[in-house]
């Protein structure tokens, strides 16, 4: 598999020299990422491959959102590796999306546009129906509530056929049951094979969406552990801690 | 006396009245359409990139907005006149003059503010834009269609702008009765010749139309505000 791993950017010399294997969509090794003497990201191996969600836990300020932009490549380690599976297209969900200044279908459409997708009306509907927005294609996106607007960015990310989809916080701001509406769509991506990266704040939606989760503090993987284990065994004493409610910082 | 006749001028829809009207809307309707078309990118352009000597084009840019009229007359006739650069074309003298002066004096209000909008615009976009990876001509287009409602403002500003001033066209168009005479040369000229009927009565369309675009730009915002976001 070596051939067809695809170094994206390597922060030292080691480039390559232990390349991920079939089963592997992202690998990290003794991942820094700096901004302005800050480091976001402090010496993070982490291997995260198909199946269920990935869910990232974890205080604000831990490294969520950086874990995945360097994800997404809109941020570059300043040291260790990092690599995607190379061909594999990749959608991001941002915590507070931007919509464009044009309709929901507009939104969606653009997005397949610039992946050099077709934008057919057949496409654009049956993704808008997806989030459960077909009745509000012709709305100005603008105009869309907080959670519409989640799901219309939901939509929006899936018109790329993503094989891995960036999900920041996608909840962050709504009420139980928009997110419950999120949730349920986050569920049915899955199961189509679409490879769900999400940070969340909110442990019940860890426990209810994750395959697998990855406890990050202070820049620094805590602890990463199958769904079930993690809740019912936490290893490490961040992750009981934080389990507890106690505030791990 | 003059104002009744002014009025009458106006409300009888006089020929001579009616034509220079139209001239005066032709001519400052296509410079700023001009300036639009080089304007818009230009502004765009500079949003977006990064280059050496950025800060001093965005400064030149902005202090070009207050380019006083009489120089854009000058340096267009300069250009023009049968010993300059374009004297072969044998524009001077024409509305295509005129045009050609105006959009100098519009270019840089629609560029500077135009550069202004798309940056802002482009600081609240680029994250989403670089993540469904937009190229470089798709950005420049989408923030120019997204800031559609702010651009057709400038560009009714613009407008203002060309259809009020007097120095760059009476220079460059020589103010040629029938032909290359506009509102305010009118003005200027009918005044300076005491009559003041016809001063009035271009005065009155030409408060009307400044005043109708304004509205027209207000409307235009207030819209957009309500429906587009």
């Amino acid at each position: 598999m070596l051939d067809r791993a695809r170094d994206v950017r390597t922060g030292d010399s080691a480039a390559g020299a232990a390349a991920p294997g079939a089963e592997r969509l992202l690998w990290l090794r003794d991942v820094r990422v700096e901004r302005g003497g800050t480091r976001l990201l402090d010496g993070v191996s982490l291997e995260i491959g198909p199946g269920r969600p990935t869910v990232v836990v974890g205080p604000n300020g831990a490294g969520k959102t950086t874990l995945l932009k360097l994800g997404m490549g809109l941020l570059q380690p300043s040291a260790g590796q990092f690599v995607r599976t190379p061909g594999m297209r990749a959608s991001y969900v941002f915590q507070k999306p931007v919509m464009l200044r044009r309709s929901a279908a507009a939104n969606v459409a653009f997005a397949r546009n610039a992946a050099g997708l077709g934008a057919g009306p057949d496409a654009i509907e049956r993704l808008l129906a997806l989030v459960g927005l077909a009745h509000l294609g012709a709305r100005p996106a603008r105009r869309l509530s907080g959670g519409e607007q989640q799901r219309l960015a939901i939509a929006r990310a899936l018109a790329r056929e993503p094989a891995l989809l960036f999900l920041d916080e996608p909840t962050a701001s709504l009420d139980p049951a928009a997110t419950k509406m999120i949730e349920d769509i986050v569920a049915s991506i899955a199961l189509r094979g679409v490879k769900v990266v999400m940070a969340t704040h909110d442990l019940g939606q860890a426990r209810r969406l994750a395959g697998d989760v990855i406890l990050l503090a202070g820049g620094r993987v805590a602890e990463h552990a199958g769904g079930e284990s993690f809740f019912a065994a936490p290893a490490s004493e961040a992750a009981r801690a934080f389990l507890r409610g106690d505030l791990v910082l | 006396m003059e104002a009744s006749g002014a009025l009458g001028l106006v409300l009888g829809v006089d020929p001579a009245l009616l034509s220079i009207v139209r001239l005066s809307l032709v001519v400052s309707a296509s410079a700023t359409l001009l300036a639009a078309l080089l304007g818009f990118p230009l502004g765009a352009l500079v949003a977006l990139s990064r280059f050496p000597g950025r800060s001093l084009v965005i400064v030149v840019l902005n202090g070009l907005m207050g380019l006083p009229p009489v120089l854009a007359g000058l340096a267009i006739y300069m250009l023009l006149s049968r010993s300059g650069p374009l004297g072969s074309l044998g524009i001077l003298f024409t509305p295509r003059a005129m045009v050609v002066a105006q959009a100098l004096l519009v270019l840089p209000i629609i560029a500077a503010l135009a550069r202004q909008v798309v940056e802002d615009l482009w600081s609240e976009y680029r994250d989403e834009l670089t993540a469904l990876e937009a190229g470089p001509l798709l950005r420049m287009t989408t923030l120019l269609w997204d800031a559609r409602f702010s651009l057709l403002t400038m560009l009714l500003a613009g407008f203002g702008r060309a259809a009020a001033e007097v120095g760059a066209v009476m220079m460059v168009g020589g103010n040629i009765d029938g032909f290359t005479r506009v509102m305010t040369t009118s003005i200027a000229l009918e005044t300076s010749k005491g009559n003041l009927e016809l001063a009035i009565g271009l005065g009155i369309v030409l408060l009307a139309v400044i005043v109708l675009v304004n509205a027209l730009a207000w409307s235009i915002g207030r819209w957009a505000g309500q429906h587009a976001g």
